[in-house]
């Protein structure tokens, strides 16, 4: 994972980044806005609540949301890994957050996915992109528009289209 | 058939334009091999071992007679002017040009055709009973219910990255001709006490290197709740499948590890958040797509008087007699009939057919069957819906077109996967091995007393040629860099669903005729009656078959 690009997308536009990623391993915490793991966002909320900066979490897609959901549900920013950019966990977690846990905060993709997936990823939830190779972010923001309907429900249309159209 | 709307056009007419983007930023290389390799997969692209080969989907196996001209067409100006009919009542062309690869999918977008799903680790094409609609054992038609699941399934934003590849059949009868039990989701329309229709909804079977016979979860599902009910399997497959080895991937890796009770149970958990939500069918939703699917215009018929006349077709011209009674059958309509299109002639690879066969099979429909064709996953041409008084009229133009083998059914109407000669998995090659068998067995009399046989032919374990559920399966091994053959006897892909067991150790190529001689040796000399093959081996077992084929030569 890419710990801080200087710019992501966020609500289709490209903007700067304020927020560290903080790796699994890591022993300190950076200065400023901060995404912690969860794991250590649930054992040390006490402390973070002195942070300096604003915290959220990134979670792992292999991670049980439903043990969590509930305490983190206040967080201004989500971020969901994608370890490998075919591990399509992470189009589960974000529509879980969002439609069963009703976070209405960012959902970041952060990690491995890819420019082509971002209209899916939409879909499911996600609003922020952080990728983490460089890539040409405003042409990238093009994806989000590649299909103008779908058939199925999510998060960016909660009616199927047989209700809308037919 | 189902004709797009606007919406349907669209969404696929995107999709082609998406792809040819995403081509081109691969040949500028801002896309690498890693990031394409599931972007063309998705969009049925392979790269294959002599070219890429191009998987185009036939929605549950049904085509109209513009569909089929187009393929045609098709496989005249972008490839090589043949197809290839899949066990999956797809088409693939085998020679196409990466670069060539959007403009083919535009024209299929023309004639409301697509590649979408046709491969990757997502959900496949859905397929169903060839004779959907005409079978007299019909509990209801399916093919309404497959293109339910079609467009729920079709770029589903959730489920485009599972651990593995997803296949749903649909079983709308009694008797099962699709094989539902080996695949991922499969499902039984079923009535209930109140005449309601429903789902035996069965998940986990499969085939490739661990066979298993899919495994009931839930026998009744009211049908307004298919959509939510599948995306909360597929929720729980797409989280807790495993991603670490692509062997163990399979949502039958899972349902056998977690055993059928407990992801029973973890889906309907995930269910309950889902039932009665908005993707919840509504009666005029399934109403629309089931008036696409009404009978056509039928002619009240004389049956005695046309059953004459077929009789006495049949007493003057023996080939048509065969043909009558291998290549035909009775449907519920009385004076009409199904047939099927052999694509199995000794000498041509099974499921071949060239672009003129294409277009005389395009002309067939539109005389004979409505205008629809449907394939087979026994890589066969069905036409239904066929005046029995044209019957005669309709097998002279498909004998003149090398289409009217008479062997449906028979150990030459062999399943068999494009392998060695096509495939870079394959271990071996199969086609001609099925070849070998057909010039070996090309005795009508004796094949027609031998009866109903399916043999299937697969070149590795990945199991295209369904090599575990035929009567007789042969698989290809690699020993030490050759290719040999392993036997197995006793699978059958019907209601009685089973997996063939393994004779005993592989053979050389030039050894598996004699032994499938050998093995039929054994059934003609044991069997009672008219009892078929699998018959009689499920009665005397596995042994006699086996001492015949290794007894040491005397």
């Amino acid at each position: 994972m890419h710990q801080h690009p200087k710019q992501y997308l966020k609500d289709a536009a490209v903007v700067d980044n304020s927020w560290q990623l903080v790796a699994a391993e890591s022993e300190s915490l950076p200065a400023g806005d901060i995404l912690v793991p969860v794991n250590y966002w649930q054992a040390n909320q006490q402390q973070l609540a002195d942070h300096s900066g604003n915290v959220g979490v990134w979670i792992d897609s292999h991670e049980e949301i439903e043990e969590f959901a509930g305490s983190i549900a206040a967080l201004p920013v989500i971020a969901i890994n994608f370890p490998k950019f075919v591990d399509g966990r992470g189009f589960s977690v974000a529509r879980l957050l969002r439609e069963r846990y009703g976070y209405i905060g960012e959902i970041r993709a952060v990690g491995q996915f890819i420019r082509d997936q971002l209209f899916m990823m939409q879909r499911c939830g996600f609003n922020a992109f952080q990728f983490d190779s460089e890539i040409d972010l405003a042409a990238a923001c093009k994806s989000l528009n590649d299909f103008s309907d779908a058939y199925q429900v999510a998060v960016d249309q909660p009616e199927p289209l047989f209700k809308r159209h037919r | 058939m189902y004709i797009y709307d606007q919406y349907d056009q669209k969404i696929v007419d995107e999709r082609v334009e998406q792809y040819r983007d995403q081509t081109k930023r691969y040949l500028d290389g801002q896309i690498s091999d890693e990031e394409f390799l599931p972007l063309r997969l998705q969009n049925g692209l392979y790269v294959q071992r002599l070219a890429p080969m191009l998987r185009i989907a036939v929605p549950y196996g049904l085509m109209s007679s513009r569909q089929v001209r187009k393929i045609a067409a098709i496989s005249r100006t972008y490839d090589k002017g043949y197809v290839h009919f899949t066990t999956r009542q797809n088409i693939q062309l085998n020679w196409p040009v990466l670069e060539e690869v959007p403009d083919i999918l535009a024209e299929l977008a023309s004639v409301e055709m697509h590649a979408i799903q046709t491969s990757g680790n997502c959900i496949r094409n859905t397929t169903t009973d060839q004779f959907a609609g005409v079978a007299s054992d019909e509990i209801e038609d399916p093919r309404p219910w497959c293109e339910i699941i079609r467009q729920w399934s079709t770029l589903h934003p959730e489920f485009a990255f599972l651990p593995r590849k997803f296949k749903i059949a649909v079983c709308g009868s009694e008797e099962d001709r699709a094989a539902f039990l080996l695949h991922d989701i499969g499902l039984q329309l079923v009535k209930n006490d109140r005449g309601e229709t429903g789902f035996h909804v069965y998940v986990g079977g499969g085939l490739g290197r661990t066979p298993v016979i899919a495994s009931s979860i839930r026998e009744f599902l009211p049908k307004e709740h298919l959509l939510t009910y599948l995306d909360a399997i597929l929720r729980v497959y797409n989280r807790y499948g495993n991603r670490d080895n692509k062997y163990k991937a399979r949502i039958k890796i899972l349902v056998r590890a977690w055993t059928p009770e407990v992801f029973a149970k973890r889906v309907e958990a995930e269910w309950e958040h889902l039932k009665d939500g908005p993707a919840t069918l509504n009666g005029s939703e399934i109403e629309r797509v089931k008036s696409f699917f009404t009978a056509p215009d039928y002619l009240s018929v004389d049956s005695a008087a046309v059953d004459a006349e077929l009789q006495s077709q049949a007493a003057e011209h023996k080939a048509f007699s065969r043909w009558l009674d291998r290549n035909v059958r009775a449907q519920k309509q009385s004076g009409y009939a199904s047939i099927t299109l052999s694509l199995k002639p000794a000498g041509v690879a099974p499921g071949d057919v060239t672009d003129r066969q294409l277009d005389i099979i395009a002309d067939l429909a539109d005389r004979y069957s409505f205008g629809e064709i449907r394939t087979t996953h026994n890589q066969n041409i069905v036409l239904a819906d066929v005046l029995k008084t044209e019957l005669f009229e309709l097998w002279q133009q498909a004998k003149e077109a090398g289409l009217a083998t008479p062997n449906i059914g028979t150990i030459n109407d062999m399943i068999c996967c494009p392998g060695g000669d096509y495939c870079s998995l394959a271990n071996a090659k199969s086609i001609p091995v099925a070849e070998a068998i057909q010039r070996k067995f090309d005795d009508l009399d004796y094949v027609y007393d031998l009866g109903d046989l399916e043999l299937n032919i697969s070149g590795c374990m990945n199991a295209c040629g369904h090599h575990h559920i035929g009567h007789i399966g042969i698989l290809g091994v690699d020993k030490k860099g050759e290719e040999w053959y392993q036997i197995q006897l006793g699978g059958s892909a019907n209601k009685d669903a089973a997996l063939g067991k393994v004779l005993g150790r592989s053979l050389s190529r030039d050894a598996v005729v004699d032994s499938i001689e050998k093995l039929l040796d054994v059934y003609v000399e044991n069997r009672l009656d008219q009892e078929s093959f699998l018959n009689t081996y499920q009665r005397i077992g596995i042994e006699k078959f086996k001492e015949r084929v290794y007894a040491p030569a005397s």
